[in-house]
This record gives C-alpha cells, structure tokens and sequence, in this order.
C-alpha cells in the first residue's frame, strides 16, 4: 500500500514504535520538527479534546435513561470516574500500557510520566506528551462505560475503588497486550495478526465486559422484575438527556476513530466517513428492527443503536470501504437489540444497554476485521486481509482469539473485584436507599430540587 | 355555595377554561393529577419491555360558584369537555359551608 511507513505507524498500534523512535532525554535536541509533525500533534490533541468531550455523553445518556431521584449520583459518578480515571492512568496506567521497558506482561517503568521528555516530538511521530493526552482520555472513556450499566444501586465509595482499579491496572493490561507490544501483539497466525484500529475490542469491550460483570455482581434493580420474573420497564427520566447524549458522544466519535490515525495525513476523513456511515446506518437498523418487535419506534433504543454502529466500526474503521462500513455498522443496529432483549430476560439488569453497546457490538467489531478488511490497517502488514477478501480464516482466527483472550483478562479481573468489593465496602445501597434514590442518601442534595423562597 | 370539581383529559383544558369564563366564572383552581375510572390505565413499550400505565394523566379543576350558576356551568365543562372518547373524565359538586376572600375578608357568594 501507499506510504507503507506511515501505515505501520498508524492506528493506536503505533504508538510503541513511535515511542521506539522518540529520542530519550538528552537528543531531544536533535530532531527539529517540521510543520507536519506539528499538524500531527495538534491534529491528535484536539481529537483528544473530542473523546473528552464524550465524557459529557456518557453522562446524559446515563442520566436520561435512569430515573429523576438518582441524576445527581449518575453526574458524580460520571465526574469521579473521569478525574479519579485520569489521575490512576498518570500514576500507573500508562507505565503499564507503554512503559519502555517490560515483557509480554505489562510494562514496568515511566510511572507517574518520570523519565519521559514530554515535549520531543519524534520525526513523523507524536510527543509522549500527545501520547498520553490521548491515551488518558481513552482510559476515561473504558472506565465510565461501566457506569451506565452499574446505575440505580451501586454504592458511590465502591464505584471509585473500580474506577482507580480499572484504570490503573485492568485495562492498562489490555493495552499493553496490544496496542503496547505484548501477549496479543506476538500471536501471528499464518500471516494474519491482530487488528482493532480505535478499540472495538481493546476500549469497548473491556469496558463492556467490565460493565457486564458489575451488573452480575449486583443484581437486579429492585422492581425491574415481578414476583413471576417477568421482566419491568423501568422508563428513564429524560428523552431529550439521553438524545443529546448521543449525539455529543457521536461527535466525540469523530475524534476517538479519526485521532487513531495518530497522524494528520489524507485517511482522517476516510475513516470519519466511515464512521458517520456506521452511526447512521445502526441507528437505522435499530429502528428497523425495534419497530418491529415492540410495534413503536422506541428512541430510548434507538439511541443504543447509533452507538451500536459507532462501537462496531471503531476496530475496523480504518480497514473497511464505506460500503462495508454501513453493513458493520447495520449489523450492530440488529445485534445491539437482541442482546438488550437478551439480557433482560437472563435478569443481568443493565439500565442504559452498556453490555450490549459496548461488550457484544465491541466483540463484532473486532470480529468483523476478519471478514471485511481490505485495506493495510495497522499491524495487518497485508492488503485484502478479510475471508470476504480472499483473506482466508487467518484475520477471523486472529481476532477471534483476541477476543477471548480479552474476556477472559477483563472477566476474571473484574469479577475479582468486584467480589472482593462485596465482601469488604459492599457494592451495593440498602434497600431503603434504592428506594428513595441515591441523590439524598449518599450525595446529600437533589437534582431537581424545588425552589426555595426564603421571604427575609 | 357549591365546588364544582372536574376531572378532564389535559389537552381539553383550554376549551374548559374558555366555556367557564363565557358561563360567567371568575376563578378556576387547576391541579395536575393521575389516576383511573373504567378505562383502567394504558401500555407502553420501553426499550423492547411492555409497561403499564396505571395512573394516567388528567388535570383537576376546582371552581367555587353559587347556588344559581351551578347548572350552567356543569353544562359548560361537560359541552366542552367532551370528545366522545372513553377517559373523558367526572365532575362533581359539594357543598362549600364558608368562603373568604383573603384582602378583604368578605364571606360567602360576595367572595366568590
């Protein structure tokens, strides 16, 4: 393919040879950086400054679809797992996703950004500055997936022990293992290895699997199933918190897919294309497929739907034509209600659709690299890599055992955990809490409270 | 003295309020309340599950007249009021015993 040099580099995966090549402490003076190497660093920060932004999406649409008496926890949690997120990455995240040194384990120095000369921008590369910039607002976006799915009942001082231990270790693992140069990177089937561009699988469905395990740990919402074990609507407060939070979170899309190019070069709009096409056509898949089963065009899942699409192309994105990324992302529209549906009736209570957005559609994402890429994406090292390409099983083999391996990583960990949070804090609010709602009892406030006229 | 007590679909009280002022009322109390008669409730779908609604929206108006418009102004809630749909809503009338208006602490009909 064209500019194969640069293709290598591209996708998160060429972070660590980007790193390989950015001068230690001492050269930094070396290497003057052209304008090209500005655009990339200011193109990467910004789209950084995007998946920030999502940050205010997975907030609306997590406060829209739960109920009234709980908001003001929903925002804090929300605010707490981004600082407290952050603040855990910087510590020790990030030397464990790209520490320079360390095996196919975990990476073992860099804690707390020491020993890195933050400002060097490598030739063609980005600085470690931009690196973690970026990185961190990923590792808030894999934590706070949870949150949705953990609504209503969760204590707020276990929350933030998950949050610190997800973003300090957990999902850091899972970076490391790909993005970072360790134990899925080394796995070469035939001449296939692995590919997830933006993180199908290594954000979302570590997230997703996260998200999935503390709902099973906690258990239902009371009321969200009859005494027969039928399942409950239990309706969300805010349409309009919820739309709005779609909408912010697929505009923050196009910084999380786009930014992964990590350069700014001619396959940033390719790849926002592709993504604008998967959104548009799982939100339309969606409401097919809801029409259908409930008889109404439900926009409470609709939304799931939109991002359904986003979290399917997010691995493949940079791999696919766009007429491959409206079928993945279509896919993602029916997928995402089924698993909602399904889920429901196995009784793992996921207010929001978190498990079925982020984990099932996260897995199709990383899935469907082997079915549909055509194009040298990061680390495929091959054109038409696809079984529909002619790629042969290799790709599908590939990421089917990445997909695995990450459940079996996350699941374990995080049921872990979360086991360990119950026997020790506990996880979950007394029923009387559940009750009158969250804000009050562990918060102190209400997030609609009435007008207070005081007459002197 | 009667209290004239209605409950009527929300999107009616428009219509309900205009007849009321036509018919002479000077005042109207309105209430936003939940409940059911025969028609029992209605479903909803969210998010693939069915729910029920038992308790559905309807609007409260409480309207203090004399003894002599009472008629008159039950025919005007019930004229525009009605749509012909079931869930159209009750009206009922009770007797007030007092009525004060508050700045000038005149009793009965004059206070209406």
């Amino acid at each position: 393919m064209r500019k194969r040099a640069l293709r290598i580099m591209s996708g998160l995966g060429g972070v660590i040879a980007v790193l390989a090549i950015t001068p230690s402490v001492g050269f930094a003076q070396e290497y003057t950086p052209t304008a090209q190497d500005y655009l990339n660093n200011l193109w990467v920060f910004l789209a950084g400054v995007l998946v920030f932004f999502m940050q205010a999406g997975f907030a609306l649409v997590e406060a829209g679809l739960t109920r009234a008496k709980n908001v003001v926890n929903i925002f804090a949690k929300n605010i707490a797992d981004a600082t407290v997120g952050i603040l855990a990455f910087f510590a020790t995240g990030y030397a464990f996703a790209f520490g320079e040194s360390g095996g196919w384990f975990i990476g073992t120095d860099n804690f707390f950004l020491q020993g890195l000369d933050m400002a060097a921008i490598p030739e063609g590369g980005l600085s470690p500055a931009t690196t973690f910039f970026f990185q961190a607002v990923f590792a808030a976006t894999a934590v706070t997936i949870a949150s949705g799915a953990m609504a209503e009942r969760t204590k707020f001082t276990s929350y933030l022990i998950f949050s610190v231990v997800m973003c300090a270790f957990i999902y850091p693992v899972v970076v490391h293992w790909t993005w970072g140069g360790g134990l899925i990177a080394d796995i070469q089937i035939g001449d296939a290895v692995f590919s997830d561009f933006a993180g199908s699988g290594i954000v979302h469905m570590t997230g997703g699997i996260a998200a999935f395990m503390g709902a099973l740990f906690l258990g239902p919402r009371i009321g969200k199933y009859d005494s027969e074990g039928n399942v409950r609507a239990i309706p969300g407060h805010s349409i309009p918190f919820a739309t709005l939070g779609v909408f912010i979170l697929w505009v923050g899309w196009f910084g999380f897919n786009p930014g992964s190019e990590l350069l700014a070069d001619e396959f940033v709009s390719t790849i926002a294309v592709n993504t604008m096409l998967a959104a548009a056509a799982g939100a339309l898949l969606t409401t097919i497929t809801i029409w259908i089963k409930s008889g109404k065009p439900d926009v409470a899942m609709i939304g799931n739907g939109a991002l359904a699409g986003l979290v399917a192309i997010t691995g493949p994105c940079g791999a696919v034509t766009p007429m491959m990324s409206v079928v993945i992302g279509a896919v993602g529209g029916v997928i995402v209600v089924f698993s909602v549906l399904f889920f429901d009736k196995v009784k793992i209570d996921d207010p929001v659709g978190a498990v079925s957005v982020h984990g099932v559609v996260g897995a199709w994402g990383v899935l469907s690299i082997g079915l549909f890429a055509t194009y040298d994406d990061a680390f495929l090292g091959r054109e038409d890599a696809g079984l529909f390409y002619g790629g042969g099983f290799e790709q599908l083999a590939v990421q089917a055992l990445m997909v695995l391996i990450i459940l079996v990583w996350v699941g374990v960990t995080t049921a872990a955990l979360f086991a360990g949070i119950k026997a020790t804090v506990g996880l979950r609010v007394s029923p009387e809490e559940e009750f009158e709602g969250l804000d009050v009892l562990e918060h102190g406030l209400q997030g609609y409270a009435p007008d207070v006229a005081h007459s002197s | 003295m009667k209290l004239v007590t209605a409950v009527i679909k929300p999107f009616k009280l428009d219509d309900v309020k205009d007849a009321l002022k036509a018919a002479g009322v000077a005042g109207i109390t309105v209430t936003e309340v939940r409940g059911f008669g025969r028609q029992g409730g209605h479903t909803e779908t969210y998010r693939g599950a069915e729910y029920k609604i038992d308790f559905v929206p309807k609007v409260s108006l409480s309207v203090v007249v004399g003894d002599d418009v009472v008629d008159g102004v039950v025919d005007a809630i019930v004229s525009s009021a009605a749509t012909g749909k079931i869930g159209e809503g009750k009206i009922w009338i009770t007797d007030v015993e007092r009525l004060v208006r508050i700045r000038t602490a005149e009793e009965g009909v004059d206070a209406v």
